[in-house]
């Protein structure tokens, strides 16, 4: 069976609704320009406090999730910035799913383009996950089949829906760029008919850089 | 069946159709910044590609730059230093044009890119940042993406495009005086919500639009994002003609050229038959200045209103009260009045031209008050040249504002102007996220006139009492 079929862990609830990018990964992670050593910024300001010290509250900080690989989420999972240091991140810390009633859509793009399943299931089932995690005595074990689009539980199981182009490409973790290369004849065929038929679309970066150094030069 | 804006415009850039919900789509313009660029370039590399298409691509040093009102502009950083060196040298590379740090140009992406004539009607633009939305009010799709992406549109100028639904938004009524675009968004996501709009495009129409100049439009656009909307419209109108031709001397200048382009932006709006999958209708008449008093852009009230109640323990209550907690604001109690330390006015929503000269009329004569920080940020070096030729620059630094050099800086605190925890900050940005300015700070989303208002009386203030007491 496919490796990526099946998603199995534990489960730590953040039930924030409108979690942003910004605090999944705060700014001060993002002046490096490869991907390295985003972990440690992950939820920085919800799991440290001021003086650097772990918040005790904070779910993913507690000794029962520290081995967590699924988040349950609030609804808007994802909101804002479009940075995708804040799945680089979540991989990072050993994340392999996010559960939630909605994601946010850039947030939505950027994991799927990096394999961080997301599992959509309505407001009731992701209810009964909080309720599940938040009242048994030992964390909440989750397992996702990605084959079968099932959120199982020893509670129940929860339906979520993908594309069968997403789906397809977690399973057999496709390259998205090297299948669009293939389509470059096309692309260029594309651009001089559109450049023949609308000629000031064509270059405008060029021209605009173009004409400002003429006019700084006189 | 008639076509929406929306669906004429992916129409005519799609490439190929990969399958019922996916398109290739192809992008005329791409930009790009300092910080979610530099991964996507390194891909590149990695596969031995080079950009397809340079010269639809732009570059800016936006987020970490230095403001600093000095002459040369010098990144004391050293990661955010690398991100500049890193992106001049992939631009050099790659041949792509450069908005580099002591460029005079420089700007925020979003507000060179109009400015420069680079934004279009019916074009598609893409960049790796969320607020690409803005061009919308130029009947340009544009919208955000990841880094993944970024790297996929150097190599091919065109997206895997997951096609969005059809929002539109009425917008009816006449906008009353001391009203601004701002608070008209503000208080279409107070009542749509943060996620109103999530999966759509958003087309806006109505009579109020007439009353909205072009970059006002920007900031409507600009802010739909925050919606969750995967992108915002307005049709092209003769207010969107004369801004292009205003900035766009190579069509103004070519009349077979011109002939065309006026040709093809009649055809840029919705057909009547159209049918959009939500409507949304607003009478703008009564919109008062709004305010945000939580951490997300829908929990924003009227000047006048007051805090959501403590209600029943749903989602919605939960996230208020963590808002309050981290706002440090009561329930039940007035926004007006709220004493603030920082004031920000700048950004891709509000750091143009006219966003400066609203600010000059709320400040007359007054001075910033006492125990405030309030600093300027024009979104651009040719804003900011253009204020200190209208003497806007002379008459803020004479009340008291810091006059700096442009950038995004506080709007994300991703450079060295970040607030310290607890400073309340009304700011003219589009997000009020916990510790977005500042671990800690608190943020308050307003209009140009309501953060000059904040700034000469050290509270939230209704700008339109101060405007009274000038007669």
């Amino acid at each position: 069976m496919n490796k990526n079929a099946i998603i199995e862990g534990v489960a730590v609830p953040l039930p924030i609704a409108n979690l942003d990018t910004d605090q999944i990964m705060p700014k001060q992670f993002l002046r490096g320009i490869d991907k390295a050593g985003l972990a440690q910024g992950l939820f920085y300001d919800m799991r440290f406090d001021e003086q650097g010290k772990p918040r005790r509250d904070f779910a993913l900080n507690k000794p029962e999730y520290a081995q967590a690989t699924i988040i349950l989420g609030g609804k808007n999972f994802g909101c804002g910035s479009s940075r995708e240091h804040a799945v680089w991140g979540l991989q990072q810390a050993g994340i392999r799913a996010v559960v939630a009633s909605s994601f946010a859509e850039i947030f939505y793009s950027n994991a799927m383009n990096n394999g961080l399943m997301l599992a959509s299931v309505s407001e009731a089932d992701m209810q009964r996950l909080f309720e599940a995690a938040s009242s048994s005595a030992s964390p909440l074990q989750l397992r996702i089949d990605v084959e079968n689009l099932q959120v199982i539980s020893s509670t129940g199981s929860a339906a979520f829906t993908l594309s069968d182009r997403h789906r397809s490409m977690f399973l057999h973790g496709l390259d998205m760029l090297g299948a669009s290369l293939l389509h470059k004849p096309e692309i260029e065929a594309f651009a001089k008919r559109w450049y023949d038929t609308y000629p000031w679309l064509k270059n405008v970066a060029a021209v605009a850089r173009n004409r400002l150094d003429r006019s700084s030069n006189t | 069946m008639g076509k929406t804006l929306y669906q004429k415009l992916v129409g005519s850039h799609t490439v190929a159709k990969l399958d019922a919900d996916n398109v290739l789509l192809f992008a005329d313009l791409h930009l790009m910044n300092e910080y979610t660029s530099p991964q996507a370039f390194a891909g590149l590399e990695e596969r031995g590609l080079m950009t397809l298409m340079p010269g639809q691509n732009v570059s800016t040093v936006s987020h970490i730059i230095p403001t600093k009102p000095q002459a040369i502009r010098v990144i004391a950083d050293g990661p955010s230093a690398l991100q500049a060196s890193n992106l001049k040298r992939n631009c050099d590379r790659h041949g792509i044009p450069l908005f580099d740090t002591n460029d005079v140009w420089q700007g925020i992406e979003h507000v060179i890119a109009p400015e420069h004539g680079m934004v279009r009607p019916g074009m598609v633009i893409i960049c790796g940042d969320s607020h690409t939305t803005t061009y919308g009010a130029l009947g340009a799709l544009g919208f955000g993406i990841g880094t993944t992406e970024v790297e996929h549109v150097l190599a091919t100028q065109t997206l895997v495009y997951r096609l969005a639904g059809n929002m539109r938004i009425r917008l009816d009524g006449e906008i009353p005086s001391g009203t601004t675009a701002k608070d008209i968004i503000l208080m279409i996501i107070s009542r749509i919500s943060a996620q109103g709009a999530r999966g759509y495009v958003v087309e806006y129409t109505g009579s109020a639009l007439k009353g909205l100049s072009t970059e006002a439009r920007f900031t409507l656009c600009n802010m739909t994002v925050e919606a969750g909307a995967r992108g915002a419209l307005i049709a092209p109108d003769d207010v969107t003609t004369q801004y292009i031709l205003a900035k766009c001397p190579d069509i103004a200048e070519n009349p077979a050229w011109l002939a065309q382009a006026r040709e093809h932006w009649s055809t840029l709006h919705s057909d009547n038959d159209a049918v959009f999958d939500v409507e949304h209708s607003f009478d703008v008449s009564a919109v008062e200045p709004y305010v945000t008093w939580g951490t997300s852009p829908d929990q924003a009230i009227p000047i006048s209103g007051r805090t959501p109640l403590v209600g029943d323990a749903n989602v919605e209550d939960q996230a208020n009260e963590r808002a309050r907690r981290y706002t440090m604001l009561a329930p039940d109690s007035a926004i007006d009045g709220v004493k603030i330390d920082h004031v920000f006015i700048g950004s891709c929503t509000n750091g143009r031209i006219e966003d400066l000269r609203a600010v000059i009329d709320v400040v007359g004569d007054r001075k910033v008050a006492d125990g405030v920080r309030a600093m300027v940020v024009p979104g651009s070096g040719a804003v900011r040249a253009q204020a200190e030729q209208e003497g806007i620059a002379d008459k803020l630094i004479a009340a008291g504002f810091e006059w700096r050099k442009p950038g995004c800086s506080m709007c994300l605190a991703m450079n060295d102007d970040v607030l310290a925890p607890g400073v309340r900050c009304a700011s003219t940005t589009n997000r009020n996220f916990e510790g977005r300015q500042g671990r800690g700070a608190i943020t308050h989303l307003m209009s140009p006139a309501m953060a000059a208002a904040a700034a000469v009386t050290g509270k939230i203030t209704d700008f339109r009492k101060l405007l009274g007491s000038h007669e």
